[in-house]
């Protein structure tokens, strides 16, 4: 890995105050991703996976605010930026995209009109210049006859097609970091492995910093070099992304990687690896090990002390059975 | 009891258009022509007692359409269903008779359960339509031995839906599905809206109550790996019509038509076995201009003039069916 990472994320800490206490929805997470790596995010639903991507992208919903922690972009503080100056960072040094495409598009306008605006507003160029930036992106996204589409609005594109103008769209400035929060939800699996050749294929010839979140893990080996897998609001596993789908550590990952049907390699109807239960609530998450209610290796320590991130093999391990190995 | 060999349900090529046309006064002013929208043409299958089929595709290619016309959700534009032997849209048979051996669990279990009913009213309806119990009782006794069957608690019964997670509701609709004691469960996408580790739960629970009650199981999905897990035998539709038809161990083995291998390759490689994995090029095309000939062709590497012209039909035995010139013809 690189010596300076591109974005560097510490202790970082997301609560949301309500009239009955408040909930802490990402709860110490650490992590870094380097110029041109691509580091999947993965976890269930309400696992803090997207808020952690909105502190990053600076686009939390009040009044969840970023508690403790800082988050670097090339070494520089932009958790604490004043709202304006974080718009310029947004959009100009980090893209976002998001998971319904439709939503993402203003249907009042073309196509063209978006590309130029946001090109326009971050870049010193004239409008033809812009246009024809925005006709090289939607060619580099993979659209054909771009001349024709760029005058075209958002519902004449198909969701696949329009996902790839949310990709242009987030490429305009050329970020350093792109945060994509489910990019291939919504899409049928032969358009979703196009999105994903796409935008492997743009962090490496660009040497853009993805990261990518997603619940699938899938998408997550196809794509990304590290991942960070998410429960509850913590970090519980993070490393290359072979060694975590082929020897993965902590118990709450070897359970999921488990639970996920398998092509050809499980016998039919046999049982899946199951994990019992249900993620803790924000509001109920148990001291120790949030995970240790649900842990089939689950011993003392776990349910009084919480686990640090812990080296086991290449990857950190938030679980105290590695607690020997670092020693 | 005699394992019974004829099919529990059989479709003999059954379609349903949708009228999607402007308003008439446009199509006066304006002159513009009735538009009919084919979701499901001519589909035939049967499922087998016992047995779990499943249909596999795209959105948008007609697989939804199928489990609603089965279950009577929609009325069929042509064709017909036979449920047990029974033409279900003769007068002649009591087709409500029929529909009372199956039931349907839907995909969003948010959306499937009123949310103002608690979850005994919501269990114990059928029980009461059908007049499955004797007495308040009896029907007590039965709900807490569904909710037990599912993985709830008796207890809860008494909470609202929207006290329980996802995977719970699901539970929930699947104890629903169940008390009017069916045969046949109709399952539309029952597990995409959850969490993996949720979805193995409720996998787990349908392949256990399967074994215990004999159910058959029509189980709609996107999903090949969660069909490859759960399924028996496998139908594959684009665009409306089926297209490949085989037990799921050969098909997954050994996908024959072009469409088929195309989703398969699609499928991310969990294992990173590094395999080189075809690109796939372009989208399901327009469903209200649909390509003439094979529908599949435009996107297929394998067409040639007859796929453009000529329709194919779904050949082969009972066992394994692809609807395929290049397949017929040796080509692939």
């Amino acid at each position: 890995m690189s010596a300076t990472p591109l974005l560097e994320v510490k202790g970082l800490r997301v609560e949301f105050p309500t009239r009955r206490g408040t909930l802490v929805a990402v709860d110490d997470v650490s992590f870094a991703i380097a110029p041109g790596e691509v580091l999947g995010v993965v976890g269930e639903s309400g696992a803090g996976k997207s808020l952690t991507g909105m502190a990053i992208i600076g686009l939390l919903e009040p009044p969840g605010r970023i508690a403790a922690g800082e988050i670097r972009l090339e070494g520089e503080r932009i958790d604490n930026l004043p709202p304006d100056r974080m718009r310029k960072v947004r959009g100009r040094r980090i893209g976002a995209i998001f998971q319904d495409p439709l939503t993402s598009l203003n249907p009042l306008y073309t196509v063209g009109d978006q590309l130029v605006e946001t090109i326009l507003t971050h870049l010193d160029v004239d409008k033809a210049e812009a246009r024809q930036r925005a006709l090289r992106l939607l060619a580099e996204v993979g659209i054909p006859a771009p001349e024709a589409r760029i005058d075209h609005y958002p519902h004449q594109f198909s969701g696949g097609m329009r996902q790839r103008v949310v990709i242009a769209l987030a490429l305009c400035a050329e970020p350093r970091l792109i945060v994509a929060d489910e990019p291939t939800t919504a899409l049928d699996v032969s358009i979703q492995a196009q999105i994903i050749a796409l935008l492997k294929r743009l962090a490496r010839d660009h040497g853009t910093a993805v990261m990518l979140i997603t619940h699938d893990m899938g998408v997550i080996a196809e794509t990304a070099d590290r991942v960070a897998v998410m429960y509850a609001g913590r970090l519980a596993e993070l490393g290359p992304v072979r060694e975590v789908i082929h020897q993965p550590r902590h118990p709450y990952t070897v359970g999921l990687m488990g639970s996920i049907p398998k092509i050809g390699l499980v016998k039919r109807h046999a049982r899946l690896v199951q994990i019992d239960g249900a993620m803790p609530r924000l509001n109920a998450i148990p001291p120790g090990c949030a995970f240790n209610p649900r842990c089939p290796k689950r011993f003392g320590r776990c349910t009084v002390e919480r686990p640090e991130p812990l080296p086991a093999g290449n990857a950190l391990a938030s679980c105290w059975l590695y607690a020997d190995a670092s020693r | 009891m005699q394992a019974d060999s004829r099919p529990l349900l059989r479709l003999a090529d059954i379609g349903r258009d949708f009228d999607v046309s402007r308003p008439w006064l446009n199509r006066v002013v304006e002159g513009a022509p009735r538009q009919l929208l084919r979701a499901v043409d001519g589909v035939s299958f049967e499922v087998k007692r016992g047995e779990t089929l499943a249909l596999v595709g795209e959105s948008g290619c007609g697989k939804s359409t199928v489990a609603r016309l089965i279950v009577g959700l929609y009325a069929l534009s042509r064709g017909r269903i036979e449920f047990d032997g029974l033409d279900l849209a003769d007068p002649g048979t009591d087709a409500s008779a029929l529909r009372r051996r199956m039931q349907m669990i839907f995909q969003d279990p948010y959306a499937s359960l009123n949310p103002r009913w608690r979850v005994r009213d919501i269990v114990a309806e059928p029980i009461r339509v059908l007049r499955l119990a004797a007495t308040p009782q009896a029907e007590r006794e039965r709900v807490a031995q569904l909710l037990r069957q599912v993985g709830l608690s008796p207890d809860d019964g008494d909470k609202y839906p929207h006290e329980f997670s996802g995977g719970q509701r699901q539970r929930i609709s699947i104890a629903r599905a169940l008390s009017g004691n069916p045969e046949f469960l109709v399952c539309d996408e029952p597990t995409s809206a959850l969490d993996v580790s949720v979805q193995a739960q409720i996998l787990n629970l349908m392949s256990e109550l399967q074994e215990r009650l004999g159910l058959t199981y029509l189980f709609i999905s996107h999903n090949l790996a969660v069909v490859s897990h759960i399924a028996d035998r496998v139908g594959v539709m684009y665009l409306g019509r089926v297209v490949e038809l085989a037990a799921a161990d050969s098909l997954f083995a050994a996908p024959r038509h072009p469409y088929t291998r195309m989703l398969m390759d699609a499928i991310p490689d969990l294992q990173m076995t590094g395999k080189a994995r075809t690109p796939v090029a372009g989208e399901v095309p327009n469903p209200l201009a649909p390509p003439t000939g094979c529908a599949f062709n435009p996107r297929c590497p394998h067409a040639n003039d007859r796929c453009r012209n000529e329709r194919p039909q779904l050949l082969g035995d009972g066992a394994a069916a692809v609807a395929c010139h290049a397949v017929e013809e040796g080509r692939l």
